[in-house]
């Protein structure tokens, strides 16, 4: 827009201000009650602590199990990314530079797996697993391995969508080049194409990475007590008959803050990522 | 003959380069909805878990149970499908608007800006259990934020209202949805807006076009296209929805936001009912074929028809 007149600079303000008001709310809340004593989250709402206490943030690791989850989440999110990211790369670039039978076949199918609701694969892949397990004693049920293979799943269509996307933003000129220059295919994907579309790569590795961080469905009924990830484990606090608010949002935020910080450095490249990718 | 070789190992790569993708999509995701269509069509509890393929056939005895609206289980099911289709439609729309909203306000420069849409982008970042338990603390009835603004601090209400039973939960839950799925529509049409040249703006401004005039005849039919991905993506996710309610409500949802997801989880896992839970599901991925085939047909004749 251009020159916008002062009545449309009126109105954004205020329209920006209610916006931010009901998106950090939340925020302030986790953060005010993690630091509050007890008594001041089992009574009434007040906005600011009666006094200041770090106690919550101590007493969370001895109340739950948290430092388990924690790493049971990040060995599933961490690992689903890697895999996710390098399968979605692979499959992008025969996409993308590929004009081969099965092409638009593959890339429907993928796509429309995405609107299968979670609970049509939930019931069956957990029977499946259960099976597999009794057949050949393979833990995928109850496991890290099953999960992570599941969630690799979840972000791999939009990861390969978005990344087609990329790679075709990427001149083929510079395949012809490093090919005549004799590299092969693979070469020619791992030195000239991925470096180049490192902004969709990691625009597909922080969905990824938040999409497995985040899960709770296939968490609640795939995992045992050692395998619990945080999305089942900070329920854990609900179940007890005096929720102690304060922990819950001190555990919240601490969750929190490994997949915000991420986020909020790369967001530039999700921008980026998505215009090329996706938006297209 | 190394020429031919040659050739025929360039026309197996691409296939070679999607093996990896195509396993992983064939366990997780079609073999499972292929078993999830066999299951529909068993008689399937608790008993045969073990080995499902020992249960009795039902024929379409659970899918005649899911529909017939007169009795209990049919009747829960179809309650749902409309709390569902209500919720989905409102948390869309509002989703789309306030995105679109907060996106074209914040297409021009201002002070502040960066840090304005790195704050928008949180409820997006944030893991789902994580920001939706703190939205149930902010909903409790006695310790919750929510209602002393409404009733200690605003005076709006005459009595601290429930807010995770009864009929409230649904107001309850479409703002959590909201407010989730807003930021995403923000950064997808942020992302849309950054395609459109400068000039076009000079060019209508320079003309004496006003500001609504520029956000319809330059900035609307610009991010047409994207609009049609966003909202289907939206529909998908929202229909779809899972976390939401599960972290806000628990296994069992109140009547008036018994999302359908919800609802099969709780007859599948709750009530050890596979069969019946695996015919609603199927039931309900038929419903979705059948929107987004009439949805995707839709947009693209108006394209055509724009063409």
């Amino acid at each position: 827009m251009i020159n916008p007149p002062a009545w449309f600079r009126r109105l954004r303000r205020l329209v920006l201000l209610l916006l931010t008001v009901f998106t950090l709310t939340p925020v302030a809340v986790m953060l005010s009650s993690s630091l509050k004593p007890l008594q001041d989250v089992q009574g009434p709402w007040r906005w600011v602590p009666s006094h200041l206490t770090l106690r919550p943030y101590l007493d969370i690791w001895t109340t739950v199990p948290l430092a388990r989850y924690f790493t049971n989440s990040l060995i599933v999110a961490g690992s689903a990314t890697g895999l996710s990211v390098l399968i979605a790369v692979l499959a992008g670039y025969a996409v993308s530079r590929y004009r081969f039978r099965g092409r638009r076949l593959f890339t429907v199918t993928v796509l429309s797996t995405q609107m299968f609701p979670g609970i049509l694969f939930l019931l069956p892949l957990f029977l499946l697993f259960v099976n597999i397990g009794n057949f050949t004693g393979l833990a995928l049920y109850g496991s890290r391995g099953g999960l992570i293979l599941t969630y690799l799943t979840f972000s791999l269509p939009f990861s390969i969508w978005m990344l087609v996307g990329y790679f075709d933003s990427i001149p083929r000129d510079l395949d012809e080049a490093a090919a005549v220059d004799g590299c092969g295919p693979l070469r020619t994907l791992a030195q000239i194409v991925v470096p180049a579309a490192i902004p969709g790569i990691v625009a597909v590795a922080v969905y990824a990475f938040m999409t497995a961080w985040g899960e709770v469905l296939f968490a609640s009924v795939m995992t045992n007590d050692q395998t619990r990830t945080l999305a089942v484990g900070l329920q854990g606090y609900a179940t007890q008959t005096d929720v102690y608010w304060n922990q819950v949002m001190a555990a919240s935020l601490v969750v929190s803050l490994p997949v915000v910080a991420g986020f909020l450095l790369l967001q530039r490249y999700l921008v980026a990522g998505l215009t090329a990718g996706a938006v297209k | 003959m190394a020429q031919l070789r040659r050739t025929r190992g360039r026309a197996a790569l691409p296939y070679l380069l999607l093996l990896p993708a195509l396993a992983a999509e064939l366990l997780i995701h079609l073999v499972p909805m292929v078993v999830g269509i066999v299951m529909s069509f068993k008689q399937l509890t608790q008993f045969f878990i073990r080995d499902w393929s020992t249960a009795p056939w039902s024929g379409t005895a659970n899918y005649r149970m899911a529909v017939d609206f007169h009795a209990p289980v049919g009747q829960a099911l179809l309650n749902s499908f409309w709390v569902t289709c209500a919720f989905t439609v409102l948390s869309v729309g509002l989703s789309w608007l306030v995105g679109s909203t907060a996106a074209i306000m914040m297409q021009d420069a201002f002070r502040g800006r960066a840090l304005l849409r790195a704050a928008f982008l949180l409820p997006y970042a944030l893991p789902v259990f994580a920001a939706v338990i703190t939205w149930s603390f902010m909903f409790q009835r006695d310790t919750g934020l929510i209602n002393h603004v409404l009733h200690d601090q605003l005076h709006l209400v005459k009595q601290k209202p429930f807010w995770l039973i009864g009929d409230n939960s649904f107001t309850a839950l479409l703002t959590v949805s909201v407010w989730r799925s807003w930021p995403f529509a923000f950064l997808t049409l942020t992302a849309g807006l950054q395609n459109i040249p400068r000039e076009l703006y000079e060019a209508a401004a320079m003309d004496g076009a006003g500001v609504w005039q520029q956000i319809r005849r330059i900035t609307l039919p610009s991010l047409r296209p994207v609009n049609q991905v966003l909202v289907l993506v939206l529909f998908l996710w929202t229909f779809n929805d899972f976390n939401t309610p599960f972290v806000l409500f628990g296994k069992a949802a109140p009547k008036a936001a018994d999302l359908i997801s919800i609802h099969i989880y709780q007859s599948s896992f709750v009530t050890w009912n596979f069969g019946s839970g695996s015919a609603m599901s199927v039931l309900l991925l038929l419903f979705l074929l059948l929107v987004t085939a009439v949805y995707l047909f839709a947009t693209n004749r108006r394209r055509g028809a724009d063409d």
